[in-house]
C-alpha cells in the first residue's frame, strides 16, 4: 500500500459521505411526495402519465397488491425481452459486426432466459457476449451470443432503469411501514416506479452520460470499424450507444457492461476521472437511501447508525483487498519479478488490472461493486490474491447490504438490522422492538425465509455444480480456484450481482439454466417475504421510546450490526470458502502451485 | 400500650381516607404483607441433590423423538446421535480400526448426553415446579364441606348436607364455621369470619373477609379462624386457584409465549441454514478430494446450531413462571408475564401501594397561647382509647418529640367518648375536664356551644395544612381549642427509590388517588412518582389507561374491588389482590396472593428477567459458533503434516493447518473436545437458565452493552478456552 494509494481511498469516502445528505434529502423530497427543485419541469410529466396509464396517484396499496404488481410488471417485462432476444436478428437497429456484412443473430433459448432473467433481476450477469463476433473472424454461431443496438437500447437500457427503480421503491415501502403506525398501505407502486424514473435515474443518468462522452465513451449508431492494425492484422472495433448505457449501468448498480470488458475497456471507462465517478455513482443512490431513511422516520441517527454499519464494512473490505493485492504473490516474487512499489512501477499483483487505474483504484473498484449489487469491473477478480479475491465473494454471499444494490441494499440490510434487534435485543429484558414496532413471530418468519434463501440458492447450486462433471468441463483451474469460479458464479447470480469471477465458462446450458434461477430466486423469493414484513410493520403500533427502549441509534448499535452481519454471514460461508480461497491463499503463501498427479 | 411496630400499620388497599377516629373493621386485622422481599420465598436451592435425582429419569424419558419433535434443535441433535450411533455399529461390521470405533463411539455419546442435558434441564426445571406444586397439593387435604339443602338467613344453624370438598360444583353454597377449611374458590354470600390464609399466601396473619364489598371473596384450602361464613363455591372441580396454580407450576400444558415462539423460529431457521451449510459442504468436499465421514459431518452441525439456547429455552420460561409463583403472583398466562417486562407505564394506588394503609400524626400546631406541650399532652389523652393507627400515632408521637408517656388509665371516673359518625369527634371525660379531637368544624361547633372564642388562626392553620395535602384534627380543652394536630400520609420507606429504578428501566410511574389535586400533587412529590390521577374514579381511570394505550404504551396496574374490573381488563398487566372480588381477579390476568400492591414492581423485573435471560443465552450460543469453525474446519481438512511436494488433494488441504488456532492435538480430540465443550455447556449454564441472569434497575444502553460484553464477546472467547481445556484433559488421557 502506497500513501498515494490510501490518500485515494480516502477522498473517496470522504466525498461518497459528504454527497450521502443531499442524495438523501432529494430522494426524501421525491418519494413522500414533496416538492423539489425539478418539480416545474418533471410535474406535467408525470401528470400525463398517470392519465395514460389511468393511474390514481393518491391511491395506495397494501403489501399484497405491491408485490403483486410488482411480480407482473417484472414477469411481463422479462417475457418481453426474452422474446427480443430471440427475435433481434430481424429486429431494427441490428448493426454489422465485421466487415463482411455478418449481422447479430438470434439468440439460443437458454443464453435468451439467462439474459432476460439478468437484466430484469437487476443483475446483469452476462453469459452474452454484447459485441460477439468482433474479436474473431466471426460467424453465424458466435454472432447469436451478441446483442443488437435495439436490444441494448429497449431491453437492457430499459431493464436497467426499471429494476433499479423497482429495487428502491421496494425500499421506499419498507421504510414507510416502518415509518407508518397502525396503517395497512405501503405506497403505490406504479407511482414509486414513475417518480423513481423520472426525477431521479433519468435526470442523473442524463448528466452523467454527457460527462462520460466528454471523457471520451462513444455514443453512436455506427457499424463495427474494421480498422488494419500495424502489424497488418484486422481488428473490429465495437462501439455504439454507450454512454447512456454506463450511466444507468453505474447508478442503478446494473453492472452489465456494453462490452464484455466491462468497466476496463477504455470505451466504457476511459480515464481515472470516469473511473472515481463511475465507483462514485454506484454507492451514491444507496448511501443518500440512509439518510432518506433517518428523515423519514424522524430521526436522522437512525439512518447514520446503518450508514456507519455499512461504512465499517466498506472500509474494511476495500484496505482487505488493497492489502492483499498490494502485497503480491509471492510465487511471481520467486519467478524474479520486481513487485516492489515505486514511482514508475504500480508494484503488488497487477495481473487483470488495468495500468490507467493501478491498485488502489481498482481493489477499492472491486470492493465497491461487490459490496453494491453493481457487478460492474475495471479489474479482474480472478487474477486477485485469493483472499482479496474473497471479499467480493463475500460481499455479495452477505446479502450486498454494504450500501448495496440501489433499494436492494438498503431493504437487505434492514433485515439484518431486525435480526440484530431480536437477538440482542431481548437481553434489555423487552419484546425486541425497532423504531417502536414490537418484532414477532411473524416477523421473524419472514426475517429467516429472508436469512435463508441466500444460502439455500449459493449452496445449493454451487454444491450441485461442484459434484457434477458437465459443470467442471466449464471451470479453467482445478482445485481450490475452481470451486471459487462455481462458487463465485451461483453467488453473484443469487446476490444480484452480476460481476463475474471469471475464469468460468458460463454460456452452456447447465450455467445458463441454472444461473438463471438463481437469479430469480436470489431477486424474487427475497423480495416476497420482505414485502410480507413490510406488511406486517406497517400494521403495528408505535411505542414510544424511552430509557428502557432497545438503542438502535449509537455506536454500540452500529458495532452490534457488523457483529450480527459478519457471525450470521461469515458462519455459513467458512466451511466452503476454507476450501476455495482460504487454503488456496495458504498455498500460495507457501510457495506452491496446485498440481494434483 | 405497646410500642407501634411500623410495619404493622401496613394494610392493604383501600382503607381510603377514612374519617379520623373511625375504626376500620376491615383493617384492624388485615394481613401486613412485609416489604417487598422480606418474606423467604418458598424456592428450593437450584442443585437440591433431591431434585436432581427426580430429573434424572424424565430426562432419558424425554428421549422419544415425539417429544423430542417440539424442539427443532435438539430433534436435529438427536436424529445426528441416532446416525452416529448406526455408524458405530455399523463400524464393527465393516472392520472399521479400533481408533475409529472408539472416535465414533465417544462422539455419539456426546452426543446422546447433549439431549440428555438439555432434557435434565428442563426435567430440572419441572421438577423444582413439581415440588412446588406437591407443597401446595399437601395443603389441599380432602375436606368435607357442608353444603347448605336448606339456608335460614343470619344464622349458621341451617340444615346441611356432607360432600367431599372435591365434588363441589359451581354454585353450591357452603356453610364452614370457625376450625374448618374452606373446601373451595368462592364468594361469602353471608357471615363475616377472619381467616388464615397462610397455606396460600404464606402469611401468618389472619385477614377478614365478609359478604358484600371487596373482600368477599375466599381460596379453597384457607381456613376460618373465628365466627361462620356462608360460601357460594365459583368454580368446578378442578378449576380452582390452587388446581390452577399447582398445573402452572407443574409446566404442565405450558403454551409457549410470544417471544418464545419468534425465537424458537430464530434458532429453528439458523438450525436450517446450518443444515444446509453442512449438506453442500460434503459436495465440496468430495470435489476437493477430501470427502467426510457422516460422524464429523453430524459433530460439525451438532456444533453450530443452536444447541445451548435450544437446550435450555423451555428451561428459562418454567423457571420464570416459577419465580413468579415463588412471589405468590398467579399469572394466568405466560403472555402476561412476558408483558410485564414490556410494561411503560404503572398505574399505582396511592393508599397501600405508596403510602401506608393510614395517615400518622406528624405534627402538632398550638394555637396562640398554648404551650405545645399542653397541646400534646391533650392529644394523646384524648387518644388513648383510640385503637386506630392515626390515634395509635398521636400518642406515639407526643411520646417521641415531648416525651410524654402512654398512661393507663384505669379510674372509673375516666369516661372515654368514642367516635361517631354524628358527632364526627372522640374524646376523654375524666375530673370534670373534657377533651376533644376531632374534625374542624365539629370541634369548632363543639368549642361554641360551650360558650367557648374560636381564635382567627385557627381557620388559617386548618387550612394550610390541608392545603400541603394533610388532615387537620382540632383538640378542645373544655371550651377552648388549643391546636391542630397535623395528620399526613406517610410514604412507605423505599419506595422511592424504587421508583427511581423504575424510570432507570424506562418505566413510568403514575400514581392513583382519590385526594384532591393539591394532596395529590404533595405526595406525589414526597414519593417520587412521575405523574398522579387526582379524584380518580373508575372511569378516569380506564381513560388514562386507553390514553395511555393509543400512545403505544403498555400499562399494568393493581386492583380488588369490582369496579377496578373494566380497567384491570383493559389494561395489559393487571394484577388483581387476592383479597379482592371474584369479578376483579377474573379481569386481570394476575392474582397476587399476598394482595400487596407493590408486587407490581417485582412483577415487572421478573418479566424483565425472563426476557433478558433468553437474550443472554441466544447470543451466548450464537457467539460460541466462531471458536468451534476453528476448531473442526482444521480437523475436517489438514488431517496431516504439510508435505515438501504436495502432489494429491489431501496434500494441499493439509496446508489448512494453520486455522488450528488453538493448537489442538490431534483431529479427533479437535472434534471431540467441540462436541463435548458444547454439551458441557448446556449443564453448565442451566443454574443460570433457572434462576435468571442478574438483573439490574438500568437503562436499556447499560444493560445492552453489559450483556454484549459478557455474552456476545464472553461468548465468543470462553469456547477458545474450553475447548483448549477439554484438548488438553483428553490428551492426558491418551485420547488422540
Amino acid at each position: 500500500m502506497t500513501l498515494n494509494g490510501i490518500l485515494q481511498l480516502v477522498v473517496y469516502f470522504i466525498i461518497l459521505l459528504l454527497i450521502t445528505r443531499p442524495m438523501g434529502i432529494y430522494i426524501y423530497q421525491v418519494f413522500a411526495g414533496k416538492k423539489t427543485f425539478l418539480h416545474p419541469v418533471l410535474r406535467p410529466v408525470e401528470r400525463g402519465i398517470y392519465k395514460v396509464l389511468r393511474l390514481d396517484e393518491t391511491k395506495e396499496m397494501n403489501w399484497k397488491v405491491y408485490a403483486v404488481a410488482m411480480l407482473l410488471f417484472s414477469l411481463l417485462t422479462m417475457l418481453l425481452t426474452y422474446l427480443v432476444l430471440r427475435l433481434q436478428d430481424i429486429l431494427p437497429l441490428n448493426q454489422a459486426i465485421d466487415g463482411s456484412g455478418t449481422h447479430i443473430g438470434k439468440m439460443p433459448e437458454a443464453l435468451a432466459f439467462n439474459t432476460a432473467a439478468s437484466f430484469t433481476t437487476n443483475t446483469n450477469w452476462q453469459n452474452y457476449v454484447p459485441e460477439a463476433g468482433s474479436y474473431a473472424a466471426s460467424g453465424a454461431a458466435s454472432a447469436g451470443s451478441g446483442v443488437t443496438y435495439f436490444t441494448q437500447m429497449t431491453q437492457l437500457a430499459f431493464h436497467n432503469f426499471v429494476s433499479a427503480a423497482v429495487g428502491i421503491s421496494l425500499a421506499i415501502a419498507f421504510i414507510r411501514a416502518l415509518a407508518r403506525r397502525s396503517a395497512r398501505e405501503i405506497g403505490n407502486f406504479w407511482v414509486d416506479l414513475v417518480r423513481c424514473c423520472l426525477y431521479i435515474l433519468l435526470p442523473v443518468c442524463l448528466i452523467f452520460a454527457v460527462v462520460l462522452v466528454w471523457q471520451g465513451v462513444p455514443q453512436n449508431f455506427n457499424d463495427y470499424t474494421v480498422a488494419t492494425t500495424l502489424e497488418g492484422n484486422t481488428q473490429v472495433i465495437a462501439q455504439g450507444p454507450v454512454a447512456s448505457q454506463e450511466a444507468i449501468k453505474m447508478f442503478g448498480t446494473n453492472g452489465g457492461g456494453f462490452f464484455n470488458a466491462n468497466s476496463s475497456h477504455p470505451f466504457e471507462n476511459p480515464t481515472p476521472f470516469s473511473n472515481f465517478l463511475q465507483m462514485l455513482s454506484i454507492l451514491a443512490i444507496g448511501a443518500g437511501l440512509t439518510y432518506a431513511f433517518g428523515r423519514w422516520v424522524g430521526n436522522q441517527r437512525q439512518g447514520w447508525v446503518i450508514f456507519g454499519a455499512m461504512a465499517v464494512l466498506l472500509i474494511a473490505g476495500a484496505f482487505v483487498i488493497y492489502g492483499f493485492e498490494a502485497a503480491g504473490n509471492p510465487l511471481v516474487t520467486a519467478q524474479g519479478v520486481n513487485v516492489a512499489t515505486t514511482d514508475t512501477n504500480p508494484g503488488g499483483n497487477m495481473e487483470g488490472k488495468e495500468v490507467r487505474f493501478g491498485m488502489a483504484a481498482s481493489s477499492l473498484f472491486g470492493e465497491v461493486t461487490t459490496a453494491a449489487s453493481c457487478g460492474a469491473v475495471n479489474s479482474f477478480f480472478d487474477s486477485y490474491t485469493p483472499i482479496a479475491g474473497m471479499v467480493p465473494l463475500l460481499n455479495i454471499a452477505l446479502g450486498e447490504i454494504v450500501v448495496g444494490g440501489v433499494g436492494a441494499g438498503f431493504y437487505g440490510i434492514l433485515v439484518f438490522v431486525i435480526l440484530s434487534v431480536f437477538i440482542a435485543g431481548l437481553m434489555v429484558g423487552r419484546t425486541p422492538e425497532y423504531l417502536g414496532k414490537k418484532i414477532e413471530a411473524r416477523d421473524m418468519k419472514m426475517v429467516m425465509l429472508v436469512v435463508l434463501i441466500l444460502p439455500l440458492s449459493i449452496l445449493g447450486f454451487s454444491a450441485l455444480a461442484s459434484i457434477n462433471d458437465i459443470a467442471q468441463h466449464s471451470i479453467a483451474n482445478p482445485g481450490p480456484h475452481g470451486l471459487t469460479e462455481m462458487l463465485y458464479l451461483f453467488t453473484s447470480s443469487t446476490g444480484n450481482n452480476g460481476s463475474a469471477f471469471a475464469g468460468i465458462t458460463g454460456n452452456t446450458d447447465f450455467y445458463n439454466t441454472l444461473g438463471g434461477f438463481a437469479m430469480l430466486i436470489g431477486r424474487f423469493l427475497m423480495i416476497i417475504p420482505i414485502l410480507a414484513l413490510a406488511g406486517s410493520l406497517v400494521k403495528k403500533k408505535t411505542v414510544p421510546a424511552s430509557v428502557g427502549t432497545f438503542p438502535t441509534t449509537g455506536l454500540l448499535f452500529s458495532g452490534l450490526l457488523v457483529g450480527v452481519i459478519l457471525i450470521v454471514g461469515a458462519l455459513t460461508y467458512f466451511p466452503a470458502y476454507s476450501l476455495g480461497p482460504i487454503v488456496e491463499q495458504f498455498i500460495m503463501n507457501a510457495g506452491k502451485l496446485f498440481q494434483v498427479g | 400500650m405497646s410500642e407501634l411496630n411500623v410495619n404493622n400499620l401496613q394494610a392493604p388497599v383501600n382503607s381510603g381516607v377514612d374519617l379520623p377516629g373511625g375504626p376500620n373493621p376491615k383493617n384492624t386485622l388485615a394481613s401486613a404483607p412485609g416489604q417487598p422481599g422480606n418474606r423467604p420465598h418458598r424456592a428450593s436451592s437450584i442443585f437440591d441433590p433431591v431434585l436432581i435425582r427426580q430429573a434424572i429419569g424424565p430426562s432419558l424419558a424425554k428421549l422419544d423423538p415425539r417429544v423430542q419433535l417440539k424442539n427443532p434443535v435438539m430433534f436435529v441433535v438427536e436424529v445426528g446421535s441416532i446416525i452416529t450411533t448406526i455408524s458405530f455399529v455399523a463400524g464393527f461390521f465393516d472392520g472399521a480400526s479400533q481408533k475409529d470405533q472408539f472416535f465414533v463411539g465417544f462422539t455419539s455419546l456426546w452426543l446422546w448426553f447433549t439431549v440428555v442435558f438439555a432434557n435434565f434441564a428442563e426435567a430440572l426445571a419441572e421438577g423444582r415446579g413439581k415440588a412446588q406444586a406437591d407443597t401446595l397439593r399437601r395443603t389441599r387435604t380432602e375436606t368435607l364441606a357442608k353444603v347448605i339443602t336448606r339456608n335460614q338467613a343470619g344464622t349458621p344453624e341451617v340444615e346441611t348436607r356432607e360432600l367431599p370438598a372435591s365434588q363441589l360444583k359451581k354454585g353450591d353454597v357452603v356453610l364452614v364455621v370457625a376450625g374448618q377449611v374452606i373446601p373451595g374458590d368462592g364468594e361469602i354470600v353471608e357471615g363475616i369470619a377472619s381467616v388464615d390464609e397462610s397455606a396460600i399466601t404464606g402469611e401468618s396473619a389472619p385477614v377478614i373477609r365478609e359478604s358484600g364489598g371487596d373482600r368477599s371473596a375466599v381460596t379453597g384450602g384457607t381456613r376460618v379462624l373465628s365466627d361462620w361464613i356462608k360460601v357460594q363455591v365459583t368454580s368446578n372441580p378442578g378449576e380452582s386457584f390452587l388446581d390452577r396454580m399447582i398445573a402452572l407450576v407443574e409446566g404442565a400444558n405450558r403454551q409457549k409465549t410470544p417471544n418464545e415462539i419468534a425465537l424458537n423460529i430464530l434458532i429453528a431457521g439458523l438450525t436450517i441454514v446450518f443444515m444446509l451449510v453442512i449438506i453442500s459442504l460434503q459436495p465440496y468436499a468430495i470435489y476437493s478430494g477430501a470427502p467426510q465421514s457422516t460422524t464429523i459431518l453430524v459433530a460439525l452441525l451438532v456444533c453450530l446450531i443452536p444447541t445451548t439456547i435450544g437446550g435450555l429455552l423451555s428451561a428459562i420460561g418454567i423457571a420464570g413462571m416459577d419465580r413468579l409463583v415463588q412471589r405468590n403472583v398467579l399469572a394466568m398466562s405466560g403472555r402476561a408475564v412476558e408483558a410485564a417486562g414490556d410494561v411503560d407505564v404503572l398505574l399505582l394506588d396511592k393508599t397501600g401501594t405508596i403510602t401506608l394503609g393510614n395517615r400518622q400524626a406528624a405534627e402538632f400546631v398550638p394555637l396562640p397561647g398554648i404551650n405545645v406541650r399542653d397541646l400534646a399532652d391533650a392529644a394523646q389523652l384524648s387518644s388513648l382509647a383510640d385503637e386506630t393507627p392515626e390515634g395509635r400515632s398521636i400518642v406515639v408521637l407526643a411520646k417521641e418529640k415531648y416525651g410524654l408517656r402512654g398512661r393507663e388509665v384505669a379510674d372509673p371516673s375516666v369516661e372515654f367518648i368514642p367516635f361517631t359518625a354524628q358527632t364526627r369527634m372522640s374524646g376523654i371525660n375524666f375530673d370534670g375536664t373534657e377533651i376533644r379531637k376531632g374534625a374542624a368544624d365539629a370541634i369548632v361547633k363543639y368549642v361554641r356551644s360551650r360558650g367557648g372564642a374560636i381564635p382567627p388562626q385557627l381557620e388559617e392553620v386548618v387550612s394550610g395544612i390541608a392545603k400541603n395535602g394533610g388532615t387537620p384534627l382540632v383538640v378542645a380543652r373544655n371550651d377552648r381549642a388549643l391546636g391542630v394536630i397535623y395528620l399526613k400520609d406517610i410514604v412507605k420507606g423505599g419506595i422511592r427509590e424504587r421508583f427511581d429504578e423504575l424510570r432507570r428501566m424506562g418505566i413510568r410511574t403514575v400514581m392513583i388517588t382519590g385526594d384532591n389535586p393539591l394532596t395529590a400533587a404533595a405526595i406525589a412529590e414526597e414519593a417520587g412518582v412521575d405523574d398522579f390521577l387526582a379524584e380518580a374514579t373508575p372511569e378516569t381511570k380506564m381513560k388514562l389507561i386507553k390514553q395511555q394505550q393509543a400512545g403505544g404504551k403498555l400499562v399494568a396496574m393493581t386492583g380488588d374491588g369490582t369496579n377496578d374490573a373494566p380497567a384491570l381488563a383493559q389494561s395489559d398487566v393487571g394484577v388483581a389482590m387476592n383479597s379482592g372480588t371474584t369479578a376483579a381477579k377474573e379481569a386481570g390476568n394476575m392474582v397476587d396472593l399476598d394482595s400487596n400492591p407493590t408486587k407490581l414492581i417485582e412483577i415487572v423485573e421478573v418479566g424483565k428477567q425472563l426476557l433478558m435471560t433468553r437474550g443472554a443465552l441466544t447470543t451466548f450460543s450464537i457467539s460460541n459458533d466462531v471458536a468451534k469453525y476453528f476448531a473442526i474446519i482444521p480437523a475436517m481438512f489438514a488431517v496431516g503434516a504439510v508435505v515438501a511436494n504436495p502432489s494429491t488433494s489431501q496434500d494441499y488441504l493439509n496446508y489448512l493447518g494453520p486455522l488450528n488456532i488453538m493448537g489442538l492435538t490431534s483431529p479427533y480430540t479437535a472434534i471431540l473436545s467441540a462436541v463435548i465443550f458444547n454439551a458441557l455447556i448446556i449443564i453448565m449454564l442451566v443454574p443460570l437458565a433457572l434462576r435468571g441472569i442478574k438483573y439490574r434497575a438500568l437503562g436499556a444502553a447499560s444493560i445492552l452493552r453489559r450483556n454484549l460484553l459478557i455474552y456476545g464477546l464472553g461468548g465468543v472467547v470462553a469456547p477458545f478456552i474450553g475447548i483448549k481445556i477439554i484438548d488438553v484433559i483428553l490428551t492426558v488421557l491418551g485420547i488422540r
